[in-house]
Parts: structure tokens; C-alpha cells; sequence
């Protein structure tokens, strides 16, 4: 049964974000570390870079698979993650929290509401 | 998608079920790294059933075969295998196999899944030439035969009470861990006759059953309740291919292919030119005189970095760099915590500690040539 923190919200593509002000914390979902299984892997999004809603980001990689993370909103990626790159497992063991990957400052927060939330996402998994 | 008998049982130990070359198998059971490292530590169990069983049976067997097969099998006394390969006039591998000789006119072949109607057609084809009504009979009994792998240094801890005996064929042995490598014995399972082999496709000690259908399941029950105090677990075909990527031991299609000889995937050691004509033979004595100019190389990632994959491209170091080939196999090794994998390219490149450069997602990740096997088993 995959946890889907409700304060959090969600992309179809399983990424999570967590606000702070006009800050995005992003992340794979419980649901998507359970399907990956052990990450190996982490390849972080380069800092100061813009993107959009929808852009692949980053790749996390578990032994089968090599998987695109999308960033769920548009703005710039102002911190990665490195623990994940030292430690990928974190990704696996820890998702919404130290398997945190990156930080965006949101250029466009009204796209918040194009995202699911717990109660959506859950619907989406099948749960 | 085809099953194999052994469906039901993934599903109740919640195998995660994937395509695989038409069969619907299990990749893993809990993850690929848990259950690879289980069969370096314990012990794994693997269903194989989907691979082929083709008997050859009759006094002109031993020289049917010895035509098609590239390895000598006028070496094997009865209840000793070999690894051979079945290459077509060019010398490209049709396949590559087990041949065991059961009895002095009676051979098993253990062929790959993916090549079951190649080979069978191949087989056949070569019966009408090379020996026509010299009563060869063939068998092709994938579809009734199952067949399970059981692998690890603890397995001859657990197995011998699965066949208590007695062992009637092969082998002259009174238990599982009598048999030595390549060896295999004919004994009884719930009254129906199945093989035992000691042999396997991880690089750890381990043994392979060929089976009726019907009984493979009991067989795998029982093995599961022996093994699980050891530390028996499952594992799937996502763990089969890291270990035996970490050995260097090659998969058709990835290392082995219909334009590539044993020679240039390194196994010439299985080719036995001296024993007298076989299909192929003739491309690689010449081979064997010239050289081949293209070599299956084994490689690590230099340092850390995203995993190798088979298609990566593979370029030589320097600036003028040139693209050299592609990975065939590849994957971050569970045992040995980097990436690694294997390529077949230009003949210089060779050589252990050769810098080489693997292109991952546009990017250059340096890699370094390495001797074979990657890992060290602790197979006998």
C-alpha cells in the first residue's frame, strides 16, 4: 500500500511537490520507488536551470532501467540533492524526505492547481 | 504469452511479472539486487523452464552432432556435458547450449528460449543433409519439459534430501553432491524421470533439474521448504542477467549472434578444430590462423556514474576519438557496487586497462578494459 503524504501534491507522472512560499520541493512518490525498485543511480538537474512544466529533469536509474523525472512546474532549479547522488538509495528508502532531488523557484505558481492532490493521486495509483 | 508450469507459483510469491521473448516471467520477486546477492550469499531458485529441451538419440548421434556442434563431445563419457555452440556455414552462432551425453547413444541438448525454433529447424535441416536414414531421432520436448536452476554456495547444503534416489542413468552417483561440474545423473521425482545436472549460469556452484511439466512445481515446492533455513529465496530473470553479466558468461542475442563467431566472443576454447569437419569450420580455422579483428571485451566504469546499457555507444579515448562500438551487456554489478559490462570491439582495444569511453545520454563516461570473468565466484 504506497503512502501519499496528503499534504503534498502531485504530478500524473508521480512526481511530488512540497510548497514553502514560492518554493517547490520535488521528488518521486512512494508508489514510483516501489515500481523501480533498488535506485543505483541519480542524475541531478544542473542548477540555475529554467524549465518548464512537463521538462524531463532528472533520470534515476535502478539496475533494469534508466527512468526520466519531469519537473512538475516551471521556474528555476535553485538546489539539487546531493546526498542522493552519494547515497541513490535514499530514493528507495526515504522519498519524500531525504530522497528529495530538487528545488525550483516557481515562475508560474498558478500551475499549482493543474497538479493532483493526495486524495487524486491515490485514484490514479489504484490504491 | 506463453507460461511456464511454474506461473501460479510466481504469482503467489508475488513475482513481478514481465514479457520475456513471448513468455510472461517473473523479473524479480522482492529486487534485483536483494535476490542477486542472495544467490552470491545463500542460495536462488530460478524458474528456467522456459528454455529447450531437444533429445538426440541413436548410434550415429555422437557423429550427427559432433557435425553441428563446434565443441568435441567424443570427450564426454556418459553423465558428462559440455557448453558448445551451433554455428551456421559463415561460422556465426546459431545458438550456444549444454550437450550432455546420457547414455552412450543418448544426448540432451539445453538450448535458449529465444532460439527453440531456429534451432529445432536448423537441427533438422542438417539431419536430411549430413546423415539421412541413419536413425537419428529427434525430439524437440520444450513444450512437455520444465526445467528449474538452483544456485549459490549453499545449495548442496539443502538439495540432496529433495532426491534421495536412487540415481539410475549418467552419472554413477548416490546424491546431487556427488556429481561434479557438467555431470548429470537420471533419477525419479513423484515417480516421473527427471535429469539432475550440476551446472548453472550465475558463476556460483549450483544445479540445474530438467523435468516433466507436472512435476516441476512439486520439485520447486520442495526445493523452496529445503533451502529458505539456508537462505534460499526466489529470484527472477533481472538477477540472472547481473550474474551472469558479472562473470562474463555471454546471452545470445547481446554477445552472441548469427554474424558473430565463437572467436570473436572469446570462446574458442570451445571449438574444437582438430576433431574433424563441422558446420562453420572452415571460417574459423581461418580465423583462428589470421586473428580475428574484432574481440568480445569485458569493461569497468572508471569511477561512479550512471550505469552502462546495452546499445550504449562506445568511443575510444583521445581526441580523435572515434566510435569503436556498443555495449552488449551492461549493468551497475550488485557484488561489486560500479558499473560494468561487455562490448565486442576492434581487436586493439583488447586489452586489459585500455581506456574507453561509453556514451550515456550524449555524455562521455571513461571506462577501462578489464580481464574476464569482472567478479570472482566461489563456484568449485
Amino acid at each position: 500500500m504506497a503512502n501519499v503524504p496528503s499534504d503534498l501534491k502531485y504530478a500524473k507522472s508521480h512526481e511530488w511537490v512540497r510548497l514553502s512560499g514560492d518554493v517547490a520541493t520535488v521528488g518521486i512518490t512512494d508508489h514510483a520507488q516501489h515500481e523501480l525498485t533498488d535506485v543505483v543511480f541519480v542524475e541531478l538537474p544542473a542548477l540555475g536551470r529554467q524549465v518548464r512544466a512537463g521538462d524531463a529533469c532528472a533520470v534515476v536509474e535502478s539496475v533494469k532501467t534508466a527512468s526520466d523525472i519531469y519537473s512538475p512546474l516551471a521556474g528555476e532549479i535553485i538546489e539539487v540533492n546531493r546526498a542522493v547522488a552519494d547515497n541513490p538509495a535514499l530514493v528507495n528508502t526515504e522519498p519524500y524526505a531525504g530522497g528529495w532531488i530538487w528545488k525550483l523557484k516557481l515562475s508560474h505558481p498558478d500551475e499549482l492547481h493543474t497538479l493532483l492532490n493526495a486524495e487524486q493521486y491515490l485514484g490514479l495509483i489504484g490504491a | 504469452m506463453k507460461r511456464t508450469p511454474l506461473f501460479a507459483a510466481h504469482q503467489r510469491l508475488g513475482g513481478k511479472l514481465i514479457e520475456f521473448g513471448g513468455w510472461e516471467m517473473p523479473v524479480q520477486y522482492t529486487s534485483i539486487t536483494d535476490e542477486h546477492l542472495a544467490v552470491r550469499q545463500a542460495a536462488g531458485l530460478f524458474d528456467i523452464s522456459h528454455m529447450g529441451e531437444v533429445w538426440v538419440e541413436g548410434p550415429q548421434a555422437e557423429a550427427f552432432l559432433n557435425q553441428v556442434l563446434t565443441n568435441d563431445l567424443r570427450k564426454l563419457a556418459p553423465g558428462h556435458g559440455q557448453y558448445t555452440l551451433m554455428c551456421n556455414e559463415q561460422g556465426g552462432v546459431i545458438d550456444d547450449l549444454y550437450a550432455y551425453r546420457l547414455g552412450s547413444d543418448e544426448y540432451l541438448l539445453i538450448i535458449n528460449a529465444s532460439r527453440i525454433p531456429h534451432d529445432v529447424a536448423w537441427l533438422q535441416a542438417q539431419l536430411s543433409r549430413l546423415s539421412p536414414g541413419a536413425g537419428v531421432r529427434l525430439q524437440d520436448a520444450s513444450e512437455a519439459t520444465g526445467a528449474l536452476a538452483v544456485q549459490g554456495p549453499r545449495v548442496a547444503q539443502f538439495i540432496n534430501p529433495c532426491f534421495p534416489g536412487p540415481f539410475t542413468g549418467g552419472a554413477a552417483v548416490e546424491v546431487p553432491t556427488g556429481l561434479k561440474k557438467n555431470q548429470a545423473a537420471r533419477t525419479q521425482f513423484a515417480g516421473r524421470q527427471v535429469w539432475v545436472s550440476r551446472t548453472g549460469y550465475t558463476g556460483e556452484d549450483g544445479f540445474e533439474i530438467v523435468a516433466p511439466g507436472e512435476v516441476i512445481e512439486a520439485i520447486w515446492n520442495r526445493l523452496l521448504e529445503l533451502g529458505r533455513p539456508h537462505g534460499l529465496k526466489p529470484a527472477g530473470l533481472g538477477a540472472r542477467d547481473t550474474l551472469r553479466t558479472e562473470v562474463c558468461y555471454p546471452l545470445y542475442g547481446h554477445e552472441l549472434n548469427e554474424t558473430t563467431t565463437p572467436l570473436e566472443a572469446g570462446l574458442g576454447f570451445f571449438v574444437a578444430l582438430n576433431k574433424g569437419e563441422f558446420t562453420g569450420r572452415p571460417v574459423l580455422a581461418e580465423q583462428k590462423l589470421r586473428g580475428v579483428s574484432r574481440k568480445l571485451v569485458a569493461f569497468k566504469m572508471a569511477g561512479k556514474c550512471a550505469p552502462p546499457r546495452p546499445h550504449y555507444p562506445i568511443w575510444s579515448q583521445g581526441e580523435a576519438g572515434e566510435r569503436i562500438g556498443e555495449v552488449s551487456s551492461g549493468t551497475q554489478s550488485p557484488s561489486l557496487g560500479i558499473g560494468l559490462g561487455m562490448a565486442c570491439l576492434p581487436s586493439r582495444f583488447a586489452q586489459p586497462q585500455r581506456p574507453l569511453a561509453i556514451e550515456i545520454r550524449g555524455q562521455l563516461a571513461a571506462a577501462l578494459v578489464a580481464s574476464k570473468p569482472l567478479y570472482v565466484a566461489n563456484a568449485k
